[in-house]
C-alpha cells in the first residue's frame, strides 16, 4: 500500500498507487506499508543532525497509529513531488522542516489510517465506525477480531484516498510531543551510517583539485606529465575551479595533485587582507544607505531625546566547518546520471546535473546520504558541479573529497558585517528613537536574487527592521558592500549578526538608563507576551537578580527568529589581566510553539548555543594576499570540551504557531555572552570574536 | 603487500607504506566508520585503537602499524557499555564525529575507570563536535563511570 502526496501551490493532494497511475503525476510514495508489516516513511528533508529522520516520521506515525517499532525511514529522491510546499523546492533550510511538513504529513498519515480501517471493516463486513486503528492493528470493538497493517495493506491499497481524513485532537497524540529516541542513532554509534564520504561505486576514480590560492587567480603553469607519472593517476583535467587529477586511489590522486606543482598568479584582489577589508567596511558606514525601514520621525525624536548613545560593531566572516568535508560522488553516462551527495538542496543538485549533462530530470538520480553537518554550507552546489564536470570529462564515476584546507579556503562564508547604531532615551528611560545602519555583502543577490527587493537583501536587516521591541521611531538602512569573498547561508543567517548588535545595544541602553537589563527589555515588549514569557522563564531559572560568586557576571539576550522566541542567560567570569573569558553556565528558554520531539528541540538548542558560543569566542576568517589565510583547525579553532559550559534548556510548550528549532538558538548567545562580560568586568566588547586580544582592546573603549 | 590485523581479522593490502592508516581503513578496506575530518591531528574523527591506545589514524603511516592490533568502531560490540550510554543520553546529532568520540572515550575508561571531570575533558579535548553534543558526551561517559560497568 502506498500513499503519495502531491504538493502544489494550491495545497496537497493525496493519492493511492492506483490513482497515481491514472493521474498525470509521476508516482512517488510518501508512506509504504508492505505485507511484512513494515511502515516505510519517505523523508524529503536531509538529515544533518537536526533529527528530521525521527521527527517527520513521528508526525506520520502518530496519525497513522503505526507501531513505532515497525517504522523505517528512506531518503526521498529528487522529484517534484518531494518539494517543500513553502519553498517550492526540495531544500532543507531556514528551520522549516517541521513547520512546512507538519500539516501535509499529518494528513497523509490520517488518510492511510482511514483506508486501513475501511479495509478491515470490509473484510469483516462491519461498519467502519465499529473499527479502530491502534498501534499497527485495526480492531473490531464488538468482537476480539484484529488484523495488522501488513495483513490489510493489499486491500487498503485498492481504496481511494480520502481528501479530508479526520485528524487527531492534541490530547490524542501518542508520539507528537514526547521524547523519542532517534531512529538514526544505532547506525551512527556503530559507524555504519552512510555519509557522502562513505559511498563506493564500482570502477570509480578519486579526484583531487589543485585550486587557486587567491580570488580570481589564473593558472600560470602546471606539470601535467609529472602528475601522470604518479602511480594510479589516469586523468589530468582543467576545470573552471582548478586542475583536477583523477586516480585509482585517493593517495594517488592527492600525490598527483602535489606533483602538478601548479603555479598561480596573484589574482584579482592582491591587496585584500583583513586590515584593508575592515577599513573598507568602516568606510562604507559613511555612505548613504537604502531605507529598509522608516517608522516615525527619527531626526525629530533623536533631537528631543534626553540621553543619547552611539556605537559601532564589527563582526567577522565565518566558516561553516562541517566536520565532514565537502564531497560528492558522480557518475555521468550517455543516458543516465547518478549523484551520491550529502546535500541540503536536491532541487539545485538536479538543476546542476541537467545543465552539465544535458540529460532530462527523469534520467538523473540523486541519492541523498547522511550529512556530516550542514549549517547552510550544503545548500551550495559547488562540489556537486565539480564532481559532475569531472565525471562527464572522464566518463568514469568520480568520488571527490575535499581536504580540510580546501574546505576552509573555499567556503561561502557568513558575511562580515559592521553597523552603527544611534538611539535616544526619554525622561522615563524609554527608547524613543533607534537608527541602525548596516554594512554587509548580499547573500541573496547570488542565491535567490528575486528575494532582493528595492536593493535590500532581507538577510542583511532581518532581526532589526522586524525587531519585537516597541520603539516609536525606527530607522534601518542598508549599505551593500561588494567584495570578491563568496558569502552564503550560515546557521541563522542575518540573525547571527543582527541579534548581536541589537541585543548588545539594548543592554548598553539599559545601563545608560540605569535600569535592570531584564526589566528594561520587558518594558519595551508590552505587546509581546511570548517574548515576555521566555524572558521570565529564563531569568527565573537562571536566578536573575540573585547574588553571584565574586567575579562572575550575568548577561541576558532575547531574539525572535524562524518563528521561535529564544532567551539565553549566560554566566561568565573574565580574567581582566589577560582578557580570557570563562563561560560557566547558560540557561535557555525557547518557545517554538507545539513540540514534536522534545529531545530534538533540547538537542538543537544545546547545539545552537555551542555553535554560537564557538563563533563568539574564537572564530574568524582571516584574509591575506587576496585570499583566505586560515588553513585548518589549528588556525580556525572551534569550541572544544574544556570551553563548554553547563547548559540548561527550558522548552515552553505553547499553543502558538509552530516555530523552527535548528537555528533560533544561535542568534542570542553572542550578545548574552557580551552582556555577561560587561556585567562581570565593565568591559563592553563590540567586536567579535571575543578573543582575549579583543577583550583587552575593548578595555580602552 | 602489507599485513594488518584489524578487529581481530587479518588483512593483506596492496598499498605503499607511507599511506595514512585512515585511508587504508576507509578507502581500501571499506571500514568507513573511521572518519576523515582534518588530516592534521586536530579533530580526532579518525581515532582508532592501536594496541589498546587511542591514536589518530590520519597521522599513522600504514607501514608503521604492521603487526599491531588495530581496533576500529566496527570492532566495538553493540552491547558495549559506552555505546549503551551513548544511546541512553541520545548523544549523536549529525553523527560524523561520534565513532572518534566513542573510541577516545573507550580508551580513557579502559585506562581509568573513574576519571575526574578534568581527566575526562583532557582526554576528550582532541575530538571536535561541530553539532555541540559535548554536554551529552560528558554525561554518557559519567553514566558509565557511575554504573561501574567493567569495560
Amino acid at each position: 500500500m502506498t500513499i503519495a502526496i502531491s504538493i502544489t501551490p494550491f495545497g496537497s493532494r493525496y493519492l493511492s498507487a492506483q490513482e497515481m497511475e491514472k493521474s498525470s503525476f509521476s508516482p512517488n510514495a510518501w508512506i509504504q506499508i508492505t505485507p511484512d508489516n513494515r511502515v516505510t516513511i519517505i523523508v524529503n528533508k536531509s538529515e544533518m543532525g537536526q533529527g528530521v529522520y525521527t521527527s517527520l516520521p513521528m508526525i506520520v506515525a502518530d496519525e497513522l497509529e503505526a507501531d513505532w517499532k515497525q517504522v523505517r525511514v528512506k531518503a526521498a529522491p529528487a522529484r517534484d513531488e518531494y518539494k517543500d510546499p513553502g519553498f517550492g523546492m526540495q531544500l532543507t533550510g531556514g528551520s522549516t522542516s517541521i513547520r512546512n511538513m507538519f500539516e501535509p504529513l499529518r494528513k497523509a498519515g490520517a488518510a492511510a489510517r482511514e483506508m486501513l480501517v475501511s479495509a478491515a471493516a470490509e473484510t469483516w463486513g462491519v461498519p467502519p465506525g465499529e473499527c479502530e486503528a491502534h498501534q499497527g492493528w485495526v480492531r473490531h470493538r464488538k468482537s476480539v477480531r484484529k488484523l495488522n497493517y501488513g495483513e490489510l495493506c493489499d486491500k487498503a491499497s485498492k481504496l481511494s484516498v480520502p481528501e479530508n481524513p479526520p485528524l487527531k485532537k492534541e490530547y490524542q497524540f501518542k508520539l507528537i510531543g514526547t521524547r523519542m529516541a532517534r531512529l538514526d542513532l544505532q547506525e551512527k554509534i556503530d559507524g555504519k551510517a552512510t555519509f557522502g564520504i562513505d559511498v563506493f561505486v564500482p570502477d570509480m576514480l578519486y579526484a583531487a583539485i589543485s585550486r587557486p590560492p587567491a580570488y580570481g587567480a589564473k593558472i600560470v603553469s602546471y606539470e601535467n606529465e609529472a602528475a601522470k607519472k604518479v602511480p594510479g593517476v589516469q586523468h589530468v583535467i582543467v576545470t573552471d575551479r582548478g586542475i583536477a587529477v583523477c586516480a585509482k586511489t585517493i593517495d594517488g590522486a592527492w600525490k598527483g595533485r602535489m606533483a602538478l606543482n601548479a603555479q598561480w598568479d596573484k589574482g584579482t584582489h592582491p591587496d585584500l587582507n583583513s586590515e584593508t577589508l575592515e577599513k573598507n567596511f568602516l568606510q562604507h558606514l559613511n555612505q548613504p544607505g537604502l531605507s529598509a525601514k522608516k517608522e516615525g520621525n527619527i531626526e525629530n525624536a533623536l533631537g528631543k531625546a534626553v540621553k543619547k548613545l552611539e556605537a559601532t560593531y564589527i563582526l567577522p566572516y565565518l566558516y561553516h566547518a562541517t566536520l565532514e568535508p565537502m564531497n560528492c560522488t558522480a557518475h555521468v553516462r550517455q543516458d543516465r546520471c547518478d549523484l551520491w551527495v550529502p546535500t541540503q538542496f536536491q532541487s539545485g543538485a538536479l538543476m546542476s546535473a541537467e545543465k552539465i549533462t544535458g540529460l532530462k530530470p527523469e534520467q538523473i538520480h540523486i541519492h541523498t546520504t547522511y550529512l556530516g553537518g550542514g549549517f547552510g554550507r550544503r545548500a551550495e552546489l559547488d562540489v556537486v558541479e565539480e564532481a559532475l564536470q569531472i565525471s562527464k570529462a572522464t566518463g568514469k564515476p568520480i568520488k571527490l573529497i575535499w581536504t580540510r584546507e580546501e574546505d576552509v579556503k573555499n567556503d561561502f562564508y557568513r558575511p562580515g558585517n559592521c553597523c552603527r547604531i544611534e538611539a535616544g532615551l526619554d525622561q522615563q528611560g524609554r527608547i524613543v528613537a533607534w537608527s541602525h545602519k548596516v554594512v554587509a555583502p548580499s547573500i541573496f543577490s547570488r542565491f535567490f536574487p528575486q528575494m532582493v527587493k528595492d536593493g535590500i537583501d532581507p538577510a542583511a536587516v532581518e532581526g532589526i527592521s522586524d525587531m519585537e521591541y516597541e520603539i516609536p521611531n525606527l530607522n534601518v538602512e542598508y549599505v551593500k558592500i561588494v567584495t570578491p569573498i563568496p558569502v552564503g547561508f550560515w546557521r541563522s543567517v542575518g540573525h547571527s549578526h543582527n541579534a548581536f548588535t541589537v541585543e548588545s545595544f539594548i543592554d548598553e541602553l539599559a545601563y545608560l538608563a540605569k535600569r535592570d537589563p531584564l526589566e528594561f527589555r520587558m518594558s519595551h515588549l508590552r505587546k509581546h507576551p511570548r517574548a515576555q514569557q521566555v524572558l521570565r522563564v529564563a531569568a527565573e531559572r537562571a536566578g536573575w537578580g540573585k547574588p553571584l560568586r565574586k567575579g562572575h557576571g550575568r548577561g541576558i539576550a532575547y531574539h525572535y527568529s524562524f518563528g521561535s522566541h529564544v532567551v539565553h542567560v549566560a554566566e561568565v567570569s573574565v580574567d581582566k589581566t589577560e582578557g580570557k573569558i570563562k563561560v560557566h553556565k547558560v540557561v535557555s528558554a525557547v518557545d517554538c510553539g507545539p513540540v514534536v520531539n522534545l529531545d530534538t528541540v533540547k538537542a538543537q538548542i544545546e547545539g545552537a548555543t555551542l555553535f554560537g558560543l564557538s563563533a563568539a569566542l574564537m572564530e574568524k576568517i582571516q584574509f591575506s594576499n587576496g585570499g583566505v589565510e586560515n588553513e585548518n583547525f589549528y588556525n580556525y579553532e572551534l569550541i572544544r570540551m574544556s570551553d563548554v559550559p553547563e547548559i540548561e534548556v527550558n522548552v515552553l510548550r505553547s499553543r502558538e504557531k509552530l516555530g523552527g528549532v535548528g537555528e533560533p538558538g544561535v542568534p542570542p548567545i553572542a550578545p548574552a555572552l557580551a552582556n555577561a562580560v560587561f556585567n562581570a568586568s565593565g568591559i563592553r566588547v563590540r567586536n567579535l570574536p571575543m578573543t582575549p586580544e579583543t577583550v583587552m582592546k575593548s578595555i580602552k573603549v | 603487500m602489507i599485513s594488518l590485523e584489524i578487529n581481530g581479522k587479518k588483512y593483506e593490502v596492496d598499498v605503499s607504506q607511507e599511506v595514512p592508516l585512515l585511508w587504508v581503513l576507509r578507502e581500501y578496506l571499506k571500514l568507513t566508520g573511521t572518519k576523515f575530518g582534518c588530516g592534521a591531528n586536530m579533530c580526532g574523527a579518525c581515532t582508532v585503537h592501536v594496541d589498546g591506545k587511542a591514536q589518530r589514524s590520519c597521522q599513522l603511516a600504514v607501514g608503521d602499524v604492521k603487526g599491531q592490533k588495530i581496533t576500529t568502531i566496527e570492532g566495538i560490540p553493540e552491547d558495549h557499555p559506552l555505546k549503551q550510554a551513548w544511546k541512553m543520553e541520545q548523544v549523536p546529532q549529525c553523527g560524523y564525529c561520534q565513532p572518534g568520540q566513542i573510541m577516545q572515550a573507550i580508551a580513557l575508561l579502559t585506562e581509568n575507570s573513574n576519571p575526574s571531570d578534568e581527566k575526562i575533558i583532557n582526554a576528550m579535548e582532541g575530538i571536535l563536535c561541530r553539532c555541540g553534543t559535548y554536554p551529552r558526551i560528558k554525561r554518557a561517559i559519567k553514566r558509565v563511570v557511575r554504573e561501574g560497568k567493567k569495560l
